[in-house]
C-alpha cells in the first residue's frame, strides 16, 4: 500500500498534468459548512462524512469531496469559461469493515466549465484522464444519464407521474415501484382504494404539514387514478434501456433498435461525445457503455459518467466522473452553466503503478 | 483463573425476564447484597460472573469485549454498533422483551399509508416549507438505512431521546421512526402506522462478543452452550 507520502506526491503530480491541461487551481477548505452537503445529498451523507461542531459556524463536515466546494467556489466569482484543478484529502465514514476501506485518501479533479461545445468538454476529461491513467491496466465504462431522463420525459403519460420517476432515477428500487404501479402491475393498496372513496379521517390535525397540502395530494392521487395506465410496452423499452450494456462502438445502433423514438435527441449528442473521444485517440471498441451506469453510486452526474476501474472487484473505482449540469442550476441561484468533470484516487494510482 | 462475563439489564422486567431464562435452563442468576447494589452472582454454571448493566451500556461493553456475554435488545446492538456481527455474534434470542421500530405519522394524513405516499409527501413537503420532512428518532443508523435501501427520498432525521410521540404536535418534527409494543402511546398522540414500514422487530437476545478475550475459555464456554441448548457461531 502505498504510505501517504507517495499518495500526496502521486496527487500533485496529476495536480500538475491538471494544471498543464489549462486548469487553475483551487484549494477548497477542509471544513466545510454541513448545510449545503445536507441539503444536496440529504440525509445519507451522515453516513458518509465526518460531522463536527464549530461554536460559531454551527455544524461542518470534513470534506468528503471537492466537487461542491469547487462548484460553490465558480457560481459565486468564476470565470466563464472555466477550467479548475485540485489535490488534497477526502474524508468518508466508514460503517463496515473492508481492506480496501480507506476513510482518508486523496483525491486530484479536474473540472470544466464550458458552454461552447459540452460533448466536446466529456471528451476532453475523459481522455485527459485515460492518458494519466494509460500506465496501468484499467476498463473503463461510460453511461449516460441523459438517456434515461430523456426516456422518462417521453413517456406518453401524465407530467406528474414523469416528474416522479425523474426524481427516483437514482433510486432504481423506487423507481421500479412507481413503474409498476403506474402501469397497473401491482395493486392499488386498499387504504389508497378507501381514500379514492372519499374516506377521510377524524383524528384532530396535528403537525406542520397543513390541511391544503393534503388536499392537493388527493387530487394529484386522483388525477392519477382517473388516467391511463403506462402501456406495458412503454415500461418493456424503459427496462430495456436501462439494462443496456455494449461495447460503446456499438451503442448508438442498440439504442435505435430499442425504437424510442424520445431518445433520438439523447442519441445524436451520445454520437458526437463518441466521435470526439475517437478524436482524441480513444479506442471505442475497448470502451464498455452501460446505459445503467452511475445510476445507484453518482447522485447529481445528470449526462455523461464514466469510471475507470483495476481487475481486482474488491479495490473501489480509480477515477470516476461525470456531468452535472443540473447541480450548477441547483447552486447557481438563477445562473447555470454545463459542467463536467472527474477525479482520481491518488494513493491506489500510486499502488498500481508500483505492482506494474 | 479468569471468567466469563455475563453482562445482564440491571433492573426493571427485562432483569427478571433473563432471570427466568437462565432460571429455566438450571443457571441462577442473583444480585448480591441489596436492591440496591449492583452486585450479582451465579450459581449453576461454573466459571461465570454477573455483571449487571444498564442495557443501553451493554452493546458498547460488548464491542470493547470488556464482557464475554450479554443480553439486550437487538434493536441496541444494531443501532449502536457498525457493522454489529463483526462485533458480536447473536446466540440466542430469548423470546421476551418484543418492540417493533416502526416509522409513524399524524392519523390526519389520509393520503399516507405507505411508504410510497411518505415519499410523495416528503417531496411535497419540501417544496412547500423549504426543508425535508423531518423524522424524529434515537434510531439514527436503522432508520437512515432503511429509508435509503427503500429509496425515500427528501427526509431528514431530527434527534428525539425520548417523547418523541410529541415531536409532531411540537411542531419540530412531521414523522418519527420509534419503538412500539401495543401502539397506545402512538394512538394517544394521534398518529398512525405505516402499513410497509417495520424497520426492526427487535427482542432481548444473547450476544457473544467477539472482541473479548476467549483464551482459556473455549471448553467453558462449549459447556455453557450445552447447558442453554445452544449452538454458537464460531468467535
Amino acid at each position: 500500500m502505498a504510505d501517504k507520502a507517495q499518495s500526496r506526491a502521486m496527487a500533485a503530480q496529476l495536480l500538475q498534468a491538471f494544471l498543464s491541461a489549462g486548469a487553475q487551481e483551487v484549494t477548497p477548505d477542509i471544513l466545510q459548512p454541513a448545510e449545503a452537503l445536507l441539503d444536496l445529498y440529504g440525509e445519507d451523507i451522515r453516513a458518509r462524512a465526518y460531522v463536527t461542531a464549530d461554536p460559531l459556524r454551527g455544524e461542518m463536515m470534513l470534506r468528503p469531496d471537492f466537487t461542491l466546494p469547487v462548484v460553490q467556489e465558480h457560481m459565486a466569482n468564476g470565470a466563464d469559461p472555466a477550467r479548475y484543478a485540485y489535490a488534497g484529502e477526502v474524508f468518508r465514514r466508514q460503517d463496515h469493515r473492508g481492506p480496501a476501506r480507506s476513510n482518508e485518501y486523496f483525491q486530484a479533479g479536474f473540472e470544466v466549465f464550458d458552454r461552447a461545445d459540452p460533448e466536446a468538454a466529456d471528451a476532453e476529461v475523459f481522455a485527459l484522464f485515460a492518458s494519466l491513467l494509460a500506465n496501468v491496466n484499467l476498463s473503463a465504462t461510460i453511461g449516460d444519464m441523459g438517456l434515461l431522463r430523456a426516456a422518462v420525459d417521453g413517456l406518453d403519460t401524465l407530467p406528474a407521474r414523469k416528474a416522479a420517476l425523474a426524481r427516483h432515477i437514482w433510486r432504481p428500487r423506487r423507481f421500479q415501484h412507481l413503474l409498476a404501479r403506474y402501469s397497473g402491475q401491482i395493486a392499488v393498496p386498499q387504504a389508497r382504494v378507501d381514500l379514492l372513496n372519499g374516506v377521510q379521517s377524524d383524528a384532530p390535525w396535528i403537525g406542520l404539514r397543513q390541511p391544503e397540502e393534503m388536499a392537493a395530494r388527493i387530487a394529484a392521487l386522483q388525477a392519477d387514478a382517473a388516467a391511463p395506465p403506462l402501456p406495458v410496452t412503454s415500461v418493456t423499452a424503459l427496462n430495456a434501456l436501462a439494462a443496456l450494456r455494449c461495447p460503446a462502438s456499438d451503442a448508438p445502433a442498440q439504442l435505435r433498435a430499442l425504437n424510442v423514438a424520445p431518445l433520438d435527441p439523447a442519441i445524436t449528442r451520445l454520437e458526437r461525445r463518441l466521435a470526439a473521444l475517437e478524436g482524441r485517440g480513444i479506442d471505442l471498441s475497448c470502451l464498455q457503455f452501460d446505459a445503467s451506469h452511475g445510476r445507484s453510486t453518482m447522485e447529481y452526474y445528470d449526462g455523461f459518467v464514466f469510471t475507470f476501474t483495476a481487475s481486482d472487484p474488491a479495490l473501489p473505482p480509480v477515477a470516476t466522473g461525470g456531468r452535472y449540469d443540473a447541480l450548477t442550476r441547483h447552486l447557481g441561484q438563477g445562473h447555470e452553466i454545463p459542467a463536467v468533470g472527474g477525479v482520481i484516487r491518488a494513493g491506489l494510482l500510486a499502488d498500481l503503478e508500483a505492482q506494474i | 483463573m479468569s471468567m466469563i462475563k455475563l453482562g445482564v439489564p440491571s433492573k426493571g422486567r427485562l432483569m427478571e425476564k433473563t432471570f427466568e431464562w437462565f432460571g429455566a435452563r438450571g443457571i441462577t442468576l442473583k444480585r448480591s447484597g441489596s436492591e440496591r447494589e449492583y452486585a450479582g452472582a451465579v450459581e449453576g454454571a461454573e466459571g461465570v460472573s454477573l455483571v449487571l448493566l444498564s442495557a443501553g451500556e451493554i452493546p458498547r461493553e460488548l464491542a470493547s469485549g470488556r464482557i464475554h456475554l450479554g443480553v439486550t435488545g437487538s434493536d441496541l446492538v444494531q443501532e449502536k454498533l457498525a457493522d454489529w456481527e463483526s462485533q458480536v455474534a447473536s446466540l440466542a434470542p430469548m423470546g421476551f422483551g418484543h418492540a417493533d421500530l416502526i416509522i409513524a405519522v399524524p392519523d390526519c394524513w389520509a393520503d399516507v399509508d405507505c411508504l410510497e405516499d411518505l415519499d410523495a409527501a416528503a417531496h411535497q413537503f419540501r417544496a412547500a416549507h423549504g426543508f425535508r420532512l423531518r423524522i424524529a428518532t434515537k434510531y439514527h443508523r436503522l432508520v437512515r438505512e432503511f429509508l435509503t435501501q427503500q429509496g425515500v427520498a427528501d427526509w431528514q432525521l431530527v434527534d428525539s431521546q425520548g417523547a418523541t410521540e410529541g415531536t409532531i404536535a411540537n411542531l419540530t418534527a412531521e414523522a418519527i421512526a420509534d419503538i412500539t409494543s401495543s401502539g397506545e402511546t402512538l394512538r394517544a398522540n394521534h398518529l398512525k402506522i405505516l402499513s410497509d414500514a417495520l424497520i426492526h422487530q427487535s427482542q432481548a437476545t444473547l450476544f457473544a462478543a467477539r472482541a473479548a478475550d476467549w483464551s482459556g475459555q473455549k471448553t467453558r464456554l462449549a459447556a455453557l452452550e450445552q447447558q442453554l441448548g445452544l449452538v454458537a457461531p464460531a468467535l
